[in-house]
């Protein structure tokens, strides 16, 4: 439990390691994308950590990376492979970025310092931690940038043909001050991200303040 | 598309970094030095235009063939990386000078999303050698662009007055908003 609150919080992978920001940058103009990459994320680093804290023994170190990205990549392609025959609209629109996460920093970066040292259950653990954190946080980024950008919240579109239902909301009706097309451009990713993580400081030093 | 176009627009107007949004990482890790900044720029344009004919002949030449499309994923890590090894070994040993320049950056690269995210580009936009070839170039000459005048911008904030919850990332994410403004109006 500990595990995961620390993931969580204390090492959240966008707003503390700064690590894995491509996908947190680019998939984040619906909510929905944003969630749907954030899960993604969690499965790859489960399966990832949990086989590597086993074979940990038998890999030699001068080839411990190839070995590791390689792991990843066979669970990014089996996660990329799936998608596509269920949710096919899903593997569209997360297009070139599902299977970039095999080159995502935060799989590796933890395959390395927590996998390659801990038991297997700390390392399990600490891949759901982590994982949690970067779906939250990236889910924090997709909702504030569709609010603003297009003035809607989507919680089920592109996996309406596997749920059955969808689930699309306008935010604020008779409104001229939304949408702002801005938060829709990459333009906008940059500007939320960097707004919000000097909000994340701001607290960081009101709450050491207080104690 | 002529490929002239397709040149402008790889580099400038759907600039690798700042509108399809690869390869944050070395963008705001390794920008904070303008000689830093160079290395990664090159380095990564270096490795991105062996990678891409590499990937891009194995792809259509033996995964096409062989109907094993599906591997797609695991070939073109396994190749970026051996490659980048095989770089580095050649540069440390041959070329010292290179070597001062590029050394620390290279073993970066093998796992940048920017040089993966290409080479996969290369494959879903369906293009021809040359098209390729073009595109690869383009973009890989518009990351270094783009970081080295990221870079330059970012050493004057040592002597900017900046709020101080906006020091560090924040203050960079916000400058890397409204370069892509720049980036994707003025050239558009």
């Amino acid at each position: 439990m500990k595990t995961i609150k620390n993931g969580i919080f204390n090492e959240n992978a966008t707003f503390v390691l700064m690590l894995g920001l491509c996908p947190t940058l680019a998939v984040t103009n619906t909510f929905e994308g944003a969630y749907i990459m954030g899960l993604c994320v969690l499965v790859v680093l489960f399966f990832t950590n949990f086989v590597i804290s086993i074979i940990k023994k038998l890999v030699p170190d001068n080839v411990r990376i190839p070995v590791y990205i390689l792991i990843i990549g066979t669970f990014v392609t089996v996660l990329d492979l799936t998608l596509k025959k269920y949710v096919p609209v899903l593997h569209e629109t997360l297009g070139v970025y599902l299977p970039l996460i095999t080159v995502n920093c935060i799989v590796l970066g933890r395959a390395i310092s927590v996998a390659t040292v801990s038991s297997v259950k700390e390392s399990v653990l600490d891949a759901i931690g982590i994982g949690l954190g970067f779906t939250f946080s990236i889910m924090l980024l997709g909702g504030i940038r569709e609010i603003l950008g297009s003035n809607t919240i989507t919680l089920m579109d592109g996996i309406s043909s596997f749920t059955g239902y969808r689930a699309v909301y306008q935010v604020l009706p008779d409104t001229n001050i939304l949408p702002i097309t801005l938060f829709q451009t990459p333009a906008g990713a940059f500007l939320t991200l960097g707004l919000l993580m000097a909000f994340f400081n701001f607290i960081k030093e009101k709450r050491s303040d207080t104690r | 598309m002529n490929l002239f176009q397709l040149f402008m627009n790889s580099m400038l107007t759907e600039n690798i970094v700042l509108t399809k949004l690869l390869g944050i990482c070395p963008f705001i890790g390794t920008s904070k030095k303008e000689s830093g900044a160079l290395g990664m720029g090159i380095s990564v344009l270096i490795v991105m235009i062996l990678s891409s004919i590499i990937t891009y002949l194995i792809y259509h030449y033996v995964l096409v063939p062989t109907d094993t499309t599906y591997l797609r994923t695991l070939m073109f890590i396994l190749v970026i990386s051996s490659m980048v090894q095989m770089l580095e070994i050649i540069i440390k040993n041959r070329f010292k000078k290179l070597n001062d320049l590029l050394g620390l950056y290279l073993p970066l690269i093998a796992t940048n999303c920017a040089v993966f995210g290409t080479t996969l580009l290369n494959i879903d936009y369906e293009f021809n050698f040359v098209e390729m070839l073009v595109f690869t170039v383009g973009s890989g000459l518009g990351f270094a662009i783009v970081i080295y005048i990221f870079s330059t911008i970012r050493e004057r904030f040592e002597t900017a007055s900046i709020p101080k919850y906006f020091k560090g990332t924040p203050i960079a994410l916000i400058t890397a908003s409204i370069m892509a403004l720049v980036f994707s109006r003025y050239f558009g």
